[in-house]
């Protein structure tokens, strides 16, 4: 049952969601301040103020925030189809096979566009890799995938570290950025947005579902959900959302783990809620991650990546702590 | 009218033969018990009905129409099934947790039907639960965890339940109530009910019909008081076991 502290728990996010995005706007190298801030969303008279929103700091929100929604989204999932509490949007290597795209692309002296393309072919090719691995006797059990994934992800890692062991100390430099994940390239278009929402609302749609199937394939059966198409669709449409989270802004680490964790701690354990809380809260967090990111050593930037582990490694300890003792 | 006819049906896992043409009928308002020796074959028999095994030969009919046929969410509005290890203690309130057995017959997307809700909630009344409908699962005992397991498998109102060991972890006080919460229901819906059983006497008391699974896949059914002998029994769990009378209660014990 959905009940009233549920939907609380969702105005309380969006109205976190809505702060955190005005915060991000608010904050970075030129003031401007909330008034200055309306101003420039009403008026259409150009200024510098609203030259650095519209060009600097509202794409970078966005990006942000699709890449945050995406990743808990993502994270949450993962959690079901593998019935595992580690599992994260990272877990079957997809990040892995970004990074050996994203970093050859930068060997090559590669950069935007084709960086990105680079980092989503390595992606796919991963997933394509660990499914084809995992299917290949027909039967996929959540184990086999899994143990593929961790074993794919170790196969990346080991040509990750060649490329960083080779390369010139200008490339590693931006390899190690892309690697921590880092918004300050980044850019999204509209089929980003659309990817999120159309996520969240199939997400939403599945969810009564994904309430039975986390408890085991066998049940789930036996309540009548048809477990072999909806785990296909699970894995393909969290790798989807992975691929893209990772070609936006690189392996941002934390939020596609701590995020849905967190929600289920404070009450959101039905999917139906579970899944717009992740797409909100993934998103706000890192948001926020990156307002800290670009303000903390100004006018350097830290790797956004490195500012998620920060927040994320005590919060997620916490989690854990709270856990042993039930 | 027969609800589930099983037609000349072969089981077996790898080289192990489970269930050698079985040819069962089973009709409206009955109860079947399922017995056999550990490894005869029951859970796979229950499984099968629920097209989680499929069978090297012969079919299994519900309602005139092969289970193949029927998409996973209509066999599960007719098909429930309690599985032997009863259900894990995920962090949910028992109340959700007992809301997951209508999932077959839950139409809208987001809120829960009041007539769902109702049927969950006289559900967990069956089962003395009503009192701890906001507790969270993880606190339970074992045998409250059974109990939430059969209101679930009430919940999902099929009309045929399928029931592996469902007596386990549970007291004689609640073993009795189960079966008259069960017995009632199967009436009151013109329903029926297949259990498999490690308690002889269990089955006796419950079941009118018998399935008893000897070695080789070969299989005796028929009525209870036909099929149940000391010399059937002694053959199917190859130990001696006799029987005493008392009154109109039989009871099985090994010699």
């Amino acid at each position: 049952m959905i009940a009233q502290k549920q939907i609380l728990l969702l105005i309380a996010l969006t109205v976190f969601c809505v702060a955190s995005i005005v915060f991000s706007l608010l904050s970075g190298s030129v003031d401007i301040t909330v008034a200055q801030l309306s101003q420039s969303i009403f008026s259409s008279e150009p200024s510098l103020n609203s030259q650095v929103l519209q060009e600097i700091r509202v794409p970078r929100t966005l990006a942000a925030f699709v890449t945050g929604g995406l990743l808990a989204l993502s994270g949450a999932i993962m959690q079901v189809l593998l019935r595992n509490p580690l599992a994260d949007p990272y877990i079957l290597g997809i990040s892995g096979g970004a990074a050996v795209g994203a970093l050859s692309a930068i060997l090559v002296g590669a950069t935007g566009f084709w960086l990105s393309n680079a980092a989503f072919a390595g992606a796919l090719f991963s997933i394509f890799l660990v499914f084809g691995i995992a299917n290949k006797f027909g039967n996929w059990s959540v184990t086999r995938l899994l143990l593929t994934g961790v074993v794919v992800s170790a196969g990346w890692g080991a040509v990750i570290n060649i490329l960083l062991t080779t390369s010139s100390t200008n490339n590693v430099q931006s390899m190690l950025f892309w690697l921590m994940g880092d918004l300050s390239q980044s850019s999204v278009n509209p089929a980003h947005y659309l990817l999120l929402l159309v996520g969240m609302v199939g997400g939403i749609a599945v969810s009564r579902s994904l309430n039975v199937l986390i408890r085991g394939e066998l049940l789930a059966v036996s309540l009548g959900v048809n477990v072999t198409s909806l785990r296909l669709l699970l894995f393909f449409s969290a790798s989807v959302f992975t691929a893209t989270a990772v070609t936006i802004a690189g392996s941002v680490g934390f939020v596609g783990l701590i995020i849905p964790h967190m929600l289920r701690l404070v009450g959101a354990r039905d999917h139906r809620i579970l899944i717009p809380s992740c797409v909100l809260l993934g998103g706000s967090f890192l948001v926020l991650a990156d307002s800290l990111a670009r303000t903390l050593i100004a006018p350097q930037q830290l790797p956004v990546g490195v500012v998620t582990a920060v927040i994320g490694v005590p919060a997620f300890i916490l989690i854990l702590r709270s856990t042993i003792r039930k | 009218m027969a609800i589930l006819t099983i037609q000349s049906l072969n089981l077996q896992i790898e080289n192990k033969i489970l269930c050698r043409d079985l040819t069962v009928q089973i009709g409206e308002n009955q109860r079947w018990g399922l017995l056999g020796k550990n490894g005869a074959g029951k859970t796979t028999l229950l499984h099968a009905l629920i097209g989680q095994r499929h069978a090297s030969q012969g079919s299994i009919q519900l309602d005139g129409k092969s289970i193949y046929d029927l998409k996973q969410r209509e066999l599960a509005s007719k098909v429930g099934i309690l599985f032997q290890q009863g259900i894990e203690a995920l962090p949910a309130t028992v109340f959700e947790t007992v809301m997951l057995g209508r999932h077959p017959h839950t139409q809208p997307l987001l809120w829960d039907d009041q007539k769902d809700i109702e049927i969950a909630e006289s559900a967990l009344a069956a089962f003395d639960l009503d009192q701890l409908k906001e507790r969270d699962v993880g606190t339970l005992s074992g045998g409250e965890l059974q109990r939430l397991a059969l209101a679930m498998l009430l919940a999902q109102t099929p009309q045929l339940f399928l029931l592996d060991e469902p007596s386990n972890h549970l007291d004689v006080a609640f073993e009795v109530k189960l079966l008259s919460v069960l017995t009632n229901k199967v009436a009151e819906t013109s329903a029926s009910l297949i259990m498999a059983t490690h308690d002889i006497n269990l089955a006796v008391r419950f079941c009118e019909n018998i399935i008893l699974l000897l070695a080789d896949g070969e299989s005796l059914v028929g009525r209870s008081v036909d099929v149940l002998t000391e010399e059937n029994l002694s053959q199917a769990y190859g130990c001696p076991i006799k029987s005493v009378s008392s009154g109109d209660h039989r009871l099985f014990y090994p010699a």
